[in-house]
């Protein structure tokens, strides 16, 4: 029974980190950039949330709307400033200009909100589920991310592939100049792409402090890099990979924490991801590149 | 003079370099002999010098092999922290700071070197951003590890404990690594004068394998790996050169840079470490090991001379950032700023492009 409960505590972090990751992935896929700042965006969705919650007193749901909204435009005001000066640039010099925005919100916060740790409340408010006598506890976070993870992924799904903007997108990461050549709006595309991964971000950052309520300015850099390491896992670019390497990292890192060691459950993580790595070079669908001479 | 221009122009940048670091070297030590150097600056001056070889060994890996590396602080930590091991082991019977000190440097680099050697291996075979990410992954399984690592010393030797410090049972010695709470009791023995030796063998290493076959070998395999291979260059062989060349420089540079402080945790040692070595390298430009130096000085101070304004200082280190990588980078402020060069100087006709 402990095992299902450390399996259901996995699955609900790894959604988190399926959520987050789908962020990374599409960005990849799209930009060709590894988008750092994308974990302080999870921050801000984070304690947008909580400033509506706790100190509004507004009601759950208008927090996750305004988080999603705040994000969002975060997201295409960061890519328009930040990351569309340097489209043909080198991909180094993108990376680090991602950091250097994601300094810039992280001191950002600092400023605005301090550097006194916040305790979240919990978005979600009924109880959670005990099955076999409490045994096997369901909480209700848990249920929620699971949740929001499977309406996300089927949303992502239809929309990449049946709608103009979708396949846009599919079009625009496959190859940009001939995109362009069809009539695709390249930038409005990408700017698209940073707002889907942005306000995927305040979601998830909304469901990250809901069940590890200690909001801090650098909340979202560790889940970032887990969720970037998610996104590698299973294939950067593919967002079906995304969601199974997050759900499998969190898996993974629940157990390792639970059976092997509690302290080293990030080394663990770590070392399967390079394992798999030197398995399949690509992650789990990534897509073997041929190069030509 | 003569002999000066007789000189190929790479080997009279090499020199300039030099000059620069000896000069600065001097000045510096003029002024902290006239005491017009504060306290709080003299105390930067050896981690300065660690940062100095972290970027010119990570410009080593990132700028002449071309490969992206984000866990360049955990070859700091190994040598940092065998470095502390093995200082504290010597402590009873090598009693000149300075010789302990040389040894513990090159034990730090010989097990960096070790480590980068067995991280090479599997990272070597990956290419781009995967490699980028299994590098991250080391650096952190690194700062993992020594994060639960307990090692006392005693009459008897090292103890070794991956639990607590009580389960070392130690008799009589004293705890040397403790867990979480990293090094303690460290000896500070890192001099600015030692510090600056090594930034010059740093020099003298990188730039000599720079200018030599292997180099070129190095920066071939960057170019065109494909073309490279088809001449016969081992890929394999000098990719790891480079790699392991970097790790040993940058476990150096870690054992300099622990012997500064009285304690030390292994979080020190993360990701934004890394990533704060990184942004020296790619802001002293890839491949350029003077920009390298000068541009570790620059930012390594910044947030020391922005210190009246304390809560603001990163927030303004980070828009410096970003404004400095769009000016050099975009296109529009290129094609600005070459407009301003070109009216300038004529001779700037040729344009500054030095290719990726």
């Amino acid at each position: 029974m402990t095992f299902l409960n450390y399996l259901i505590n996995g699955i609900s972090l790894g959604s988190v980190y399926a959520i987050i990751a789908l962020g990374y992935t599409m960005v990849y896929g799209i930009a060709k950039m590894l988008n750092f700042a994308h974990g302080d965006v999870i921050m801000v969705g984070a304690y947008i949330s909580f400033i509506i919650t706790s100190k509004m007193g507004l009601p759950a749901i208008v927090s996750v709307l305004a988080a999603v909204v705040v994000c969002t435009l975060l997201g295409i005001f960061i890519e328009r400033l930040a990351y569309k000066p340097l489209r043909n640039a080198t991909s180094l010099a993108v990376l680090i200009t991602a950091i250097g925005v994601s300094y810039f919100l992280q001191n950002s916060a600092l400023l605005i909100w301090g550097s006194d740790p916040k305790s979240f409340n919990s978005i979600v408010d009924f109880d959670s589920i005990k099955l076999f006598d409490g045994q096997l506890v369901i909480t209700a976070e848990a249920i929620v991310t699971v949740c929001a993870c499977i309406i996300i992924m089927i949303a992502l799904t239809i929309f990449t592939g049946h709608t103009k903007m979708g396949k846009a997108m599919r079009a625009v990461s496959e190859d940009k100049g001939a995109a362009q050549l069809m009539g695709i709006n390249v930038n409005s595309t990408i700017s698209m792409t940073f707002a889907i991964g942005s306000a995927l971000a305040a979601i998830a950052g909304v469901l990250l402090c809901s069940a590890y309520p200690t909001l801090l300015p650098t909340t979202g850099s560790m889940p970032g890099i887990k969720a970037f390491t998610a996104a590698v896992f299973g294939g950067i670019g593919s967002i079906p990979g995304a969601m199974i390497g997050g759900i499998l990292l969190g898996v993974i890192e629940v157990f390792a924490s639970a059976y092997i060691s509690d302290k080293l459950s990030n080394a663990i993580v770590f070392g399967v991801l390079i394992i798999v790595l030197l398995v399949k070079p690509t992650g789990l669908l990534g897509r073997k590149i041929n190069e030509k001479v | 003079m003569k002999k000066w221009k007789a000189l190929s122009p790479q080997t009279r940048s090499d020199f300039i370099t030099y000059g620069i670091v000896i000069a600065a070297f001097i000045v510096l030590r003029l002024l902290s002999a006239f005491g017009m150097l504060s306290n709080s600056l003299t105390g930067l001056l050896v981690p300065l010098c660690a940062y100095i070889i972290m970027a010119v060994s990570l410009n080593l890996t990132v700028g002449v092999l071309g490969e992206l590396s984000l866990g360049h602080a955990g070859f700091m930590s190994v040598g940092a922290f065998s470095g502390v091991i093995a200082c504290a082991g010597m402590e009873s019977f090598i009693p000149n700071p300075i010789i302990r000190l040389l040894i513990a440097v090159v034990i730090g680099g010989v097990l960096a070197g070790i480590t980068g050697f067995l991280i090479g291996i599997p990272v070597l075979r990956l290419r781009g951003d995967y490699l980028a990410i299994v590098t991250l992954a080391f650096g952190e399984i690194i700062k993992n590890i020594i994060n639960c690592l307990y090692i006392g010393i005693d009459g008897a030797g090292l103890h070794i404990s991956l639990v607590s410090s009580a389960e070392l049972g130690l008799n009589s010695g004293r705890v040397v690594i403790n867990g979480p709470v990293g090094a303690v009791g460290v000896q500070k023995i890192s001099t600015f004068t030692f510090s600056f030796v090594l930034v010059m063998i740093t020099l003298i290493v990188v730039l000599n394998i720079m200018r030599s076959r292997t180099g070129r070998a190095i920066m071939a395999v960057r170019d065109n790996r494909i073309a490279a291979e088809s001449v016969g260059i081992s890929i394999t062989k000098y990719k790891m050169i480079a790699f392991i060349t970097s790790a040993v420089l940058a476990g150096a540079a870690g054992v300099l840079f622990a012997m500064n402080y009285t304690s030390l945790s292994s979080s020190k040692f993360d990701f934004n470490q890394s990533i704060l070595i990184l942004v020296f390298v790619v802001l002293g430009g890839l491949g350029n090991i003077r920009g390298s130096i000068i541009a570790t000085v620059i930012l390594y101070l910044l947030p020391e001379i922005l210190r009246p304004i304390q809560d603001y200082r990163m927030l303004i280190y980070s828009i410096v950032l970003i404004i400095v990588m769009l000016t050099t980078n975009s296109e529009k402020a290129k094609l600005y700023i070459g407009k301003i060069k070109a009216r300038l100087t004529k001779k700037n006709a040729k344009g500054g492009e030095q290719g990726e």
